[in-house]
């Protein structure tokens, strides 16, 4: 009993990071109307950021290092993705499939950039060594990277939505996600809110880009951890409702649980090695057939 | 909601650039419309000079991606013929995404059926070769079917997003290597015992290459009988408003159905020919959402939407990865600075920034291109007429 728990602990954490992606896509994709392709670059970029610095730190730092390393790739996937937005998505406004496609497009450059430079080997994070290690609740072992995991969702849940709802700028952004073309008659620009977006998206992605790393896959990055990653999130997104917040949270709860609990119990017999990612499509398909509209169900286009 | 019934055909040419082109052609004014400098002729043309290109031994030192610079080595051959398949597989995704609008990621997923359903039933069941195709087409089918079918039931993004679940889906069944069919990543190597001499082994690159340009012209006609039938101008209808072909009082959902589907088949024949072309089948090289992605890119860079544009982007994009990492290997290349050098060394850089560069500055391809100049000749005639 005390083992499933433990993996019940594990796949809450696992969606909770699923959480961090998806929370950044469905924003986006709620007041822009992208599926944003890039957002697995925005994550790898993120936790390449973290690494560096993490390799300056002795022992990774401790627990104010760790702090910094996880600032650092918040703010590397912001201004990547931010930039992003700049660059690219801002002279298609008016051709939403190319923004699409040019999405596609930087995240091939940016994985092309990241394997040329640092080659197709993972690369190792240091991390302090509490995040290692696991505590003991009773007869309950839980790594601590879990709460790690767990408290970064629930401090971005909770900060998205107070900003949302408190905020003049989350006023905005739920407005125009609702209708753009009225925010924008009033006469708000609401292209400042589409960085934004992006930006705040990019942040959560760098963030999950790290701590993904860390805790699921012994602190190891590579150049394509990103779009592994992303696939998952927009299944996530897809199952959550697309556009809406609280959608993803609890829809990546339920994926990590589902991958987590089949991966245990189905992976270790030979030639279910994937029966996790696979539960994770077959949920996939059995809500779109109940529910089309997914979870949350709002919008559906 | 905003804008439900948005136009999605802004990555081809502006409509009124492709209305203002075809009326100038037909009208024929200023007697030279531009349809008939292209010709007619054009594809069949193109068709016998590529079926004639094994027996052209023509030295072309520097642009050729095989190592011995002659247009009918073995190895520019296999290129040739890789491009060929790869631009089949375009065309079948180009009734889908650029006919119909519908942008899907499970394209590769009818590849990958195509050439390890092949595979297996030739290698580990022993089957006869054309009962493994026979096999290999109708799981194709039966699977298009079903995951057209549930993916259909939802529109835009979420469609594209499903697509893209069960692609990965079927990328990781192969990878778990099941009952130890699939042999994982290291790939199932095809038994020749099986097949026809004529088509095993280096001895008979040349057959392979007409098999696959075969392939090509054979996936063209159909693409072709297809788009242009009045199926065809519905699918053009559901890409420019599907709300609006649902009023007139069409179904869209079969349809799209049957665009799926023959978008599936094409790419499962496609499959077939790579396995008999390439001889292993490797589930990074035939399943793996980049491959998705490079269709994708294949289609744009050609031309959304212009059959012609999706062969001719395949081909430009096969025959530069070939081509890149045949550069990466050359002694000049190594005196390049460093940041240029890391970067040029993954032909996926190059071939996504030259995909960023169409979508920002050349939406309609290649394709697109070929109508821009036309116009601007004809104009330019036009002018001179006056």
């Amino acid at each position: 009993m005390s083992t499933f728990t433990a993996i019940v602990i594990s796949g809450i954490a696992l969606g909770a990071i699923y959480f961090l992606v998806a929370s950044g896509l469905s924003l986006i994709y709620g007041l822009m109307d992208i599926l944003n392709f890039a957002h697995g670059a925005f994550l790898t970029i993120g936790a390449y950021a973290g690494l560096e610095l993490s390799l300056h730190l002795a022992n990774g730092g401790g627990p104010i290092g760790f702090l910094a390393v996880l600032l650092v790739a918040a703010v590397a996937g912001a201004a990547v993705a931010a930039a992003a937005e700049v660059l690219l998505i801002r002279p298609l406004y008016e051709r939403p499939v190319s923004q699409i496609l040019i999405t596609i497009g930087l995240d091939l450059v940016v994985v092309g950039l990241l394997l040329g430079v640092f080659g197709s080997d993972s690369r190792q994070i240091v991390v302090p060594i509490w995040l290692t290690r696991a505590t003991h609740v009773g007869s309950l072992s839980i790594p601590n990277g879990d709460f790690a995991g767990l408290a970064a969702g629930a401090v971005v849940y909770a900060g998205l939505g107070l900003f949302l709802k408190y905020t003049r700028f989350g006023l905005v952004i739920r407005a125009g996600a609702e209708n753009r073309e009225m925010v924008q008659a009033l006469g708000i620009d609401v292209s400042k809110a589409f960085t934004f977006v992006f930006g705040l998206g990019g942040a959560a992605a760098g963030v999950a880009g790290l701590l993904y790393a860390v805790v699921f896959s012994g602190s190891l990055v590579g150049p394509t951890q990103g779009d592994q990653l992303l696939i998952f999130a927009f299944i996530v997104v897809v199952i959550g409702g697309l556009g809406s917040i609280r959608g993803s949270a609890i829809a990546g709860i339920v994926v990590g649980l589902v991958q987590v609990v089949s991966q245990y119990y189905l992976g270790s017999k030979s030639g279910w090695a994937e029966a996790g990612d696979i539960s994770v499509v077959i949920l996939l398909a059995l809500v779109l057939s109940l529910r089309p509209g997914g979870l949350a169900g709002a919008k559906q286009r | 909601m905003s804008s439900p019934a948005r136009s999605r055909s802004d990555t081809r040419p502006a409509l009124t650039e492709v209305v203002a082109y075809r009326l100038s052609a037909r009208s024929g004014a200023a007697g030279s419309a531009p349809r008939s400098k292209l010709g007619r002729g054009a594809v069949p043309g193109v068709l016998v000079l590529l079926a004639l290109l094994p027996f052209a031994g023509i030295r072309i030192p520097g642009v050729l991606p095989s190592a011995v610079p002659v247009l009918n080595s073995i190895g520019m051959l296999e290129v040739l013929a890789l491009c060929f398949v790869f631009g089949s597989v375009a065309l079948g995704y180009d009734v889908l995404f650029g006919y119909t609008g519908l942008l899907s990621f499970a394209q590769v997923l009818y590849f990958a059926i195509g050439v390890y359903v092949t595979d297996i039933a030739v290698t580990v069941w022993h089957w006869p070769f054309l009962a493994a195709v026979g096999l290999a087409l109708a799981s194709a089918f039966a699977v298009a079917m079903l995951l057209g079918a549930i993916a259909l039931r939802v529109r835009g993004i979420a469609f594209t997003m499903v697509t893209l679940a069960f692609a990965q889906a079927g990328y990781y069944l192969i990878n778990d290597n099941p009952h130890n069919l699939t042999s994982g990543q290291t790939g199932l190597v095809m038994a020749t015992s099986r097949l026809p001499a004529i088509l095993v082994g280096v001895d008979h690159t040349r057959e392979l290459y007409w098999l696959a340009l075969a392939y090509l012209a054979f996936a063209y006609l159909v693409v072709w009988v297809a788009t242009e039938s009045v199926t065809g101008r519905v699918w053009q209808a559901i890409r420019e408003n599907e709300q609006r072909v649902s009023v007139i009082g069409l179904h869209p959902a079969p349809f799209k159905l049957a665009a799926f589907v023959l978008g599936s088949m094409v790419a499962a024949g496609g499959g077939v020919v790579y396995l008999l072309v390439i001889g292993t089948a490797a589930p990074d090289a035939v399943a793996s959402a980049t491959l998705s992605v490079s269709l994708i890119a294949m289609v744009v860079l050609g031309g959304l939407g212009t059959r012609w544009g999706a062969v001719l982007g395949a081909f430009v994009y096969v025959y530069l990865q070939q081509y890149l990492v045949k550069l990466a290997q050359e002694p000049s290349f190594a005196q390049l600075p460093v940041v240029a050098r890391d970067a040029l060394s993954q032909p996926q850089f190059l071939l996504g920034l030259i995909f960023i560069l169409f979508v920002l500055f050349l939406p309609g391809g290649l394709a697109g291109l070929g109508v821009r100049m036309a116009i601007r000749r004809h104009r330019r005639s036009e002018a001179n007429a006056a």
